[in-house]
């Protein structure tokens, strides 16, 4: 399998070699007549970071990133790798050496040339625990030669796996065979620097007067906190495919006034608040849209020591999982298009074959009786009550998610829970500590592959909160990472999840928008809603 | 009076340096600190993070060191959320923006609060008074977050008249919104102490006196009855003018200005130390200064208060 992906993304890149122009401007159809203005306005939900590759690390800022910087590969608009500054690559029999092969027109947006140098400069600077990169995780995880050493500061910054053989051609050697690399490399840390720029400016570099970048974007406005504007970059190697000349992401904290912008037409697109999609599918059914997203929302148990002992028991846990109602949460709570969850892993993975889950294919009434059963076998019941406490950070979607949980519970089982909420920060540290005894979690996809989401139920992940040890589970996690073909192997660890339950998955995302039905080429098909400005244009209304 | 004033500013150095150590040891004690996340960091990046910025350090040491930063340097620090920017950029970027609208505010909801408290305590109970209390009590009980998304959905979705946020260098469309919402509250508390000073005031002997003398109302409202009005409103406007100038949250989260408040928030719940820290120290200083000036301008309205 593992191999056949790789063949599949080397079709894809020669099918783009070969016909690449034809491919670069395909995503307009002849029929569409473009609008004047392109300019392209978003609703950013929070200032982002920063918009240095190496650093940034939150959404909004990778959007920016994105636009401004390109990578060796992009992914196209249904998620699929396309060749970015990299024209192809080829690998060594092992799978340890990737070898990606520069088009000689990439350009930095001050004219000078982007260079395999730039790349050996970049990815070694994301590693140097002098930048201290917050991302430093993502070259460790990227499995590149001698990060682990360099991040701690055991090696010097030079060692790592990665060498420009010549102007054209860069290439990386692993410590370990990764079935994933290329697609690791459409993540905005493995984006060229400018070196020359970054002597020069130090931590000024990313000020619109200084930054200089390869991307189809450049940086022309930012406001902190009120809006930050995007242009064409003119040196850009595709520049002539690109068709939107501006994009415009207004910083809206408030999603309700952000949706009242919408509609007064001051966005092209924004999210929908929680509840309100059923409503404005109604009234603008061409706008009001929802896809499926690489994330999934769940409730930990604490299987620690500190955790409560009826949680050690799987029918306990199990009687909790089934008694959920998800049908009621996705359609009524949430109400904008989400699936439901049954499976630790989005069934929208690439690659992910989701097991035949017993839970998912019974009634709610069936599952509700089995619950029923489980848990008096498990010794509860009117005389001994099942009582635990759940806890979620504080806000108005988690709490109504956490009430309407409870109530099921409280009316199938007599359970009696409190609810707990806490603020943001004091969350993460009392369930990084094991503070808890059931507690809510949400994980988003790095990238498109089940790992990112399985290896948290690894014993040893540092993101396993409820530390759920399963030997079996573990080794199967292991044998993927060489593994051809790991879809067996995932869809044997989520049969495992399905038998031990040791967090309850209650629904998965929903990417749940209104946009404005003159954009053009959305990528809804990318689950990772990895978008790219110069994909889009803007057609005439 | 001068001696007095400078007697004050030196006083007011260990008070800033009290709210310093505090806010510091506070700050730390919150569970979590700017690098707890979601995905938590393995342990050797957290260990470089936290040497870059410091964090390595001992409290006290980090405490010592920031304080010398301050005096030595007037620096506060890089931020430890936005990895582009200092403590002082952010300062200097938000600071213009959230005294342009919070002077505005300020004026707006004073005088027009003052007009309004005078107006209904000359024409006691008659319809204008009601009027005036009822404009008052109104925009006191409405709170500028219900304000905020009522006014971007009259002034913007329904007339289309205004933009519904943002800054654009303070240009007056883009500051109509968000001073009606900041100020509308204040006014009416101005106006509801307005009117009861007022008719206090008037009530008193000293005016009896003005009108027994024969003076025209119009003299005796403005020479005589306003001044000592005014002493009450002066001192319920020192922290108004603080609060305005910084409790700003609301107006820039509803209308995207990119003031201070929002950042004074989020580096709360974010922990961004540096950045929290800085914007403690501005708030404490201005409301030192406002006091400053608010017991001075008592000693201009009313000649029996006079400092040693």
């Amino acid at each position: 399998m593992k191999s056949f992906r790789l063949l599949c993304l080397l079709a894809v890149v020669c099918n783009f070699l070969n016909f690449g122009v034809a491919a670069a401007n395909g995503h307009i159809p002849a029929d569409v007549k473009l609008a004047d203005d392109q300019t392209f306005t978003y609703r950013m939900l929070d200032e982002f970071t920063s918009v240095d590759p190496q650093i940034v690390e939150d959404v909004s800022g990778s959007e920016v990133v994105r636009d401004l910087f390109e990578g060796l590969m992009n992914q196209a608009a249904d998620g699929q790798l396309v060749p970015g500054v990299a024209t192809g690559y080829e690998v060594n029999d092992d799978n340890t050496v990737y070898t990606f092969m520069l088009r000689d027109n990439a350009k930095w947006s001050n004219g000078d040339q982007v260079t395999a140098h730039d790349f050996v400069f970049a990815w070694q600077r994301a590693a140097d625990p002098e930048l201290a990169s917050p991302y430093q995780w993502f070259v460790e995880l990227m499995s590149i030669e001698n990060a682990a050493a360099i991040i701690k500061g055991e090696q010097p910054v030079d060692t790592l796996g990665v060498k420009a053989l010549d102007d054209q051609t860069f290439e990386v050697t692993l410590s370990a065979p990764l079935p994933y690399f290329p697609q690791m490399t459409t993540h905005s840390t493995t984006f060229p620097a400018p070196q020359k720029v970054i002597e020069q400016h130090g931590d000024e570099w990313t000020k619109t007067e200084n930054i200089v970048s390869n991307g189809a974007y450049v940086l022309t406005e930012h406001l902190p906190n009120e809006r930050s504007v995007r242009e064409r970059n003119p040196m850009y190697w595709d520049n002539a495919n690109t068709t939107l000349d501006k994009t415009v992401a207004l910083v809206i904290n408030d999603e309700n006034v952000a949706l009242t912008r919408y509609l007064a037409g001051e966005l092209d697109r924004t999210e929908v608040p929680a509840g309100q999609f059923p409503r404005l599918k109604k009234e603008y059914p061409q706008e009001a849209i929802s896809f499926p997203r690489l994330c999934n929302y769940y409730y930990t148990f604490n299987l620690s020591d500190s955790g409560p002992a009826a949680f050690k028991d799987v029918r306990v846990r199990k009687a909790l999982a089934l008694s959920i109602d998800r049908k009621i949460l996705t359609e009524k709570v949430l109400a904008g298009g989400q699936p439901e969850a049954y499976t630790f892993t989005p069934a929208a993975v690439a690659g992910f074959a989701p097991p035949a889950v017993e839970m998912a294919g019974m009634s709610q009434a069936d599952r509700d009786a089995k619950a029923k059963q489980l848990l008096e076998e498990a010794g509860f019941g009117p005389d001994k009550p099942l009582s635990f406490e759940m806890m979620y950070n504080t806000s108005e979607a988690h709490k109504k998610i956490a009430v309407a949980m409870s109530q099921m519970w409280k009316q199938k089982l007599g359970a009696e829970i409190t609810l707990a909420n806490m603020e943001w920060k004091v969350f993460l540290e009392t369930r990084g500590s094991q503070g808890f005894e059931l507690a809510r979690g949400a994980w988003c996809g790095d990238y498109n592959e089940a790992s990112t989401f399985l290896d948290l139920l690894d014993s040893e992940s540092g993101y396993n909160d409820g530390k759920y040890n399963n030997a079996e589970l573990d080794a199967l996690l292991d044998e993927a990472k060489s593994s051809s073909d790991t879809s067996v192997l995932y869809t044997k660890v989520e049969e495992i999840f399905a038998d031990e339950m040791p967090m309850i998955p209650v629904y998965h995302y929903a990417g749940v928008y209104m946009m404005d039905s003159d954009v053009g080429n959305w990528p809804v098909d990318n689950v990772q809603q990895n978008w790219y400005s110069k994909d889009l244009y803007k057609i005439a209304e | 009076m001068l001696g007095y004033a400078i007697r004050r500013v030196l006083g007011a150095i260990p008070t800033i340096l009290v709210l310093i150590i505090a806010s510091f040891f506070l700050m730390h004690l919150a569970p979590g600190g700017p690098f707890t996340s979601e995905r938590p960091l393995p342990p050797e990046v957290l260990a470089n993070i936290e040497a870059r910025y410091g964090l390595d350090q001992p409290l006290w040491k980090q405490l010592w060191d920031y304080l010398c930063n301050i005096v030595l340097r007037f620096d506060f620090g890089p931020s430890f959320v936005f990895k582009d920017r200092d403590v002082s950029d952010i300062i200097s970027q938000g600071l213009p923006i959230t005294l342009t609208y919070g002077l505005l505010s300020f004026f707006v909801a004073t005088l027009i609060g003052v007009a309004l408290g005078v107006a209904a305590a000359i024409r006691h109970n008659t319809w204008l008074d009601y009027l005036a209390v009822s404009l008052g009590v109104f925009a006191q009980a409405l709170p500028n977050f219900i304000m905020g998304p009522i006014l971007i959905l009259i002034f913007t979705l329904w007339l289309g008249w205004l933009p519904g946020g943002g800054w654009n260098g303070g240009h007056w469309p883009y500051l109509i919104m968000p001073v009606i919402a900041l100020s509308t509250s204040y006014m009416g508390s101005i106006s509801r102490i307005t009117r009861s000073a007022m008719l206090e005031v008037l009530n008193s002997n000293f005016i009896r006196t003005a009108r027994a003398k024969g003076l025209s109302e119009a003299k005796i409202i403005w020479r005589h009855a306003l001044k000592p009005t005014l002493l009450p409103v002066i001192s319920y406007l020192g922290p108004v003018f603080v609060y305005v100038v910084t409790g700003s949250v609301f107006v820039d989260i509803y209308f995207s200005t990119g003031g201070l408040g929002k950042y004074f928030v989020s580096a709360a719940l974010t922990r961004d130390y540096s950045v929290l820290l800085g914007i403690t120290i501005l708030y404490g200083v201005l409301t030192v200064v406002v006091n400053l000036l608010t017991d001075l301008a008592y000693a201009w309205l009313d000649p029996k208060i006079r400092f040693q």
